[in-house]
């Protein structure tokens, strides 16, 4: 029972993190019909601006340093912004030249930066893994039977504040409401005087920050980092967003956390050699049995 | 010659082809200067890459359908094909050493007989799903394969497969290169390739017209796969070496790359494209000698022209044209009266 629940909350732990970096796949593709495989990258960037940041903050402050939540809060904010800076960037230069062009053109942009951020990480921080510092005190804590860290609980208190909030962004706002409507139809909005492009270029920055800060708590979870650190990640997000229903919010939430338990349990049983390959056997299943994804719509063929 | 019907005239294209093979390997075989062997080893590996973007077009070029699995079906060709001639085809050779070409391409064809089942299996929920969701279904599908992979004891799971005969060649690499261009352009002008063409376009207008578009996916994704998995038969046995990590994603989305920066459905474009991604990181070696640096940004450069390129020609270098209908004609092209009646 221990080790179920043990598992459980390792696995909606690691879920929060892919929840967090589903939702920008989900959002870009929701608005875009485009799969942005450079967002696992942005991940990656995320989590790096964190390692110099919280060195750079360490060597001034010191560690035991008693605003130390607030400098770490400072450093996810940091990251968040040159990240979302990235996605701007990214979405100005490599995909709105395409937005007229085919759907794919701006597939191979995606990859192209994804390989640019791999290849360029790889090159300006070096190739080998770095240590993320422990931006605040790590303690045990014992949560009835089970074993924990005050980490986990952070992640997952940030994670769902980033969850609400978007929510929040998306239905109560009046971004929100622009945004919505132009995943729902491109070219109506426009007409009814939505600057599209502004929402585009908001929807990737909004996305960016969310990975991260996904990167930031990844990087608190498992402190080992590396530029090609956000391939698999990217990936078993993207899935989760397909899982949950590619352009439904609450669908990627869902879709990163059962893809995160899932694989805990998997991990923690006789089979975990087969770890990496458990999130792609879930999505093959379900979109046999539902081809658009737990939330998402079916949409009847029309001529 | 247009009077033949097309198996002989095939059969003699194909001949000329061989002998001039032929020629070539042994002309690459005599040459003798430092690093011939890495330009060798460059040329080869053009011709598998060639293999591989030719028989993707199919899938996602003619046929329409979007994989991402490509390197799965190579990677399910290299080993079976290596796990045949490791464990017992070497025996025969051992004793009738004359048989090496036979049992080589006996074991290729079983590697791609493994892929075409592979993508038979890939191709079947290919019925419900389009689009994106089966992109990501494919790359599932090849993760899948290597995971699989990595975990076979007797074929060296993590550590890879080594001692693999080294048996295939510059010949043999551009002889299946040859043989799949050759396929893929008779497939395209044939009944097939109109109806892949027409599921291509429009689905539902294929289906009106009564195509069974599930049937054309599907076949479509075992003929490409095949090809993937001689590919990869042929990759096997010329680096003697296989490991789970070379058939990774990111090796089918450099493939699509060369598909889709060719041109969707140009044959040619996949070629040139083929040859250029492959020549091009190699190229930019150079960079790093020139700028005496101890870090390499051959692949930083590699990534921005693939952006750029995309930028410039989002349609791909020949859109769905061949090579030979982008070209400018020769003068000679114009019908000489009218060649006459302009200078008059």
């Amino acid at each position: 029972m221990q080790e179920i629940l043990q598992n459980l909350l390792n696995g909606i732990a690691v879920g929060a993190i892919y929840a967090l970096i589903a939702l920008g796949y989900t959002m870009v593709y929701g608005i875009l019909k485009l799969i942005n495989f450079a967002h696992g990258d942005v991940f990656m960037l995320g989590a790096f601006v964190g390692y110099y940041a919280g060195r750079w903050a360490a060597a001034h402050a010191g560690n035991g340093h008693p605003a130390t939540y607030l400098i770490a809060f400072g450093i996810m904010l940091l990251s968040m912004v040159v990240c979302g800076l990235f996605g701007y960037l990214n979405e100005r230069i490599a995909y709105r030249p395409l937005r007229n062009s085919p759907r794919i053109a701006s597939l191979i942009t995606a990859i192209g930066v994804s390989f640019l951020l791999e290849f360029g990480g790889q090159f300006v921080f070096g190739p080998d893994p770095k240590f993320f510092p422990t931006l605040t005190p790590k303690r045990i804590v014992h949560l009835g039977g089970i074993v924990t860290t005050n980490y986990q609980i952070i992640v997952l208190v940030v994670a769902v504040a980033f969850m609400a909030l978007l929510q929040f962004i998306i239905y109560g706002t009046k971004f929100g409401r622009a945004m919505r409507a132009v995943s729902y139809n491109f070219e109506i909005a426009s007409l009814m005087g939505i600057p599209v492009d502004r929402v585009i270029s908001t929807t990737f920055v909004i996305g960016s920050a969310l990975a991260a800060v996904a990167g930031i708590l990844f990087g608190l979870s498992y402190p080992k980092i590396d530029p090609l650190m956000g391939i698999m990640p990217g990936l078993k997000a993207f899935i989760a967003a397909v899982l949950g229903g590619i352009g439904n919010v609450p669908g990627a939430v869902v879709g990163g956390l059962t893809i995160g338990i899932v694989e805990a349990f998997v991990g923690g049983s006789q089979f975990s050699n087969f770890r990496d390959a458990i999130a792609f056997v879930i999505l093959i299943v379900i979109l046999l049995f539902r081809p658009s994804g737990l939330f998402g719509k079916y949409e009847a063929e029309k001529v | 010659m247009k009077r033949l019907p097309w198996f002989v005239r095939d059969a003699i294209y194909l001949a000329v082809f061989v002998a001039l093979l032929l020629a070539a390997a042994w002309g690459l075989a005599a040459l003798r200067f430092p690093g011939i062997a890495y330009y060798t080893r460059i040329i080869v590996l053009i011709g598998i890459n060639i293999t591989l973007a030719v028989s993707l077009n199919i899938i996602n070029g003619h046929a329409g359908q979007f994989s991402l699995g490509h390197a799965g079906f190579m990677a399910v060709g290299g080993y079976f094909s290596a796990f045949l001639t490791y464990f017992y085809f070497s025996k025969l050779v051992d004793r009738y050493p004359s048989a090496q070409s036979a049992l080589l391409v006996a074991a290729l064809l079983a590697g791609g007989a493994l892929a075409a089942v592979a993508g038979y299996v890939v191709g079947l929920p290919s019925l419900r799903l389009r689009g994106d969701y089966l992109a990501i279904v494919t790359l599932g599908f090849g993760e899948i394969i290597r995971v699989l992979i990595l975990n076979i004891e007797k074929i060296g799971g993590a550590r890879g497969f080594t001692g693999i005969p080294h048996w295939s060649s510059f010949f043999w690499v551009y002889f299946f290169a040859g043989i799949t261009i050759l396929v893929s352009w008779r497939l395209v002008r044939s009944a097939v390739g109109r109806a892949f063409l027409a599921v291509r376009e429009d689905q539902i207008a294929a289906e009106a017209m009564g195509i069974n578009t599930t049937k054309y996916k599907v076949k479509a994704f075992v003929i490409g796969s095949f090809w993937a998995g001689v590919a990869g038969g042929l990759y096997a046995h010329y680096l003697m070496y296989l490991n789970p990590s070379m058939f990774t994603f990111i090796r089918s989305f450099e493939i699509v790359v060369m598909v889709v920066l060719g041109g969707l459905g140009s044959i040619s474009g996949s070629i040139i494209a083929a040859i250029i991604l492959t020549i091009l990181p190699e190229g930019l070696r150079m960079v790093k000698e020139v700028l005496h640096s101890d870090k390499d940004p051959r692949m930083i450069i590699y990534s921005i022209t693939l952006i750029a390129l995309m930028l410039t020609r989002p349609q791909g270098i020949f859109g769905r044209r061949e090579l030979w209908q982008v070209l400018p004609r020769r003068k000679d092209a114009v019908p000489k009266k009218e060649r006459d009646d302009a200078a008059a």
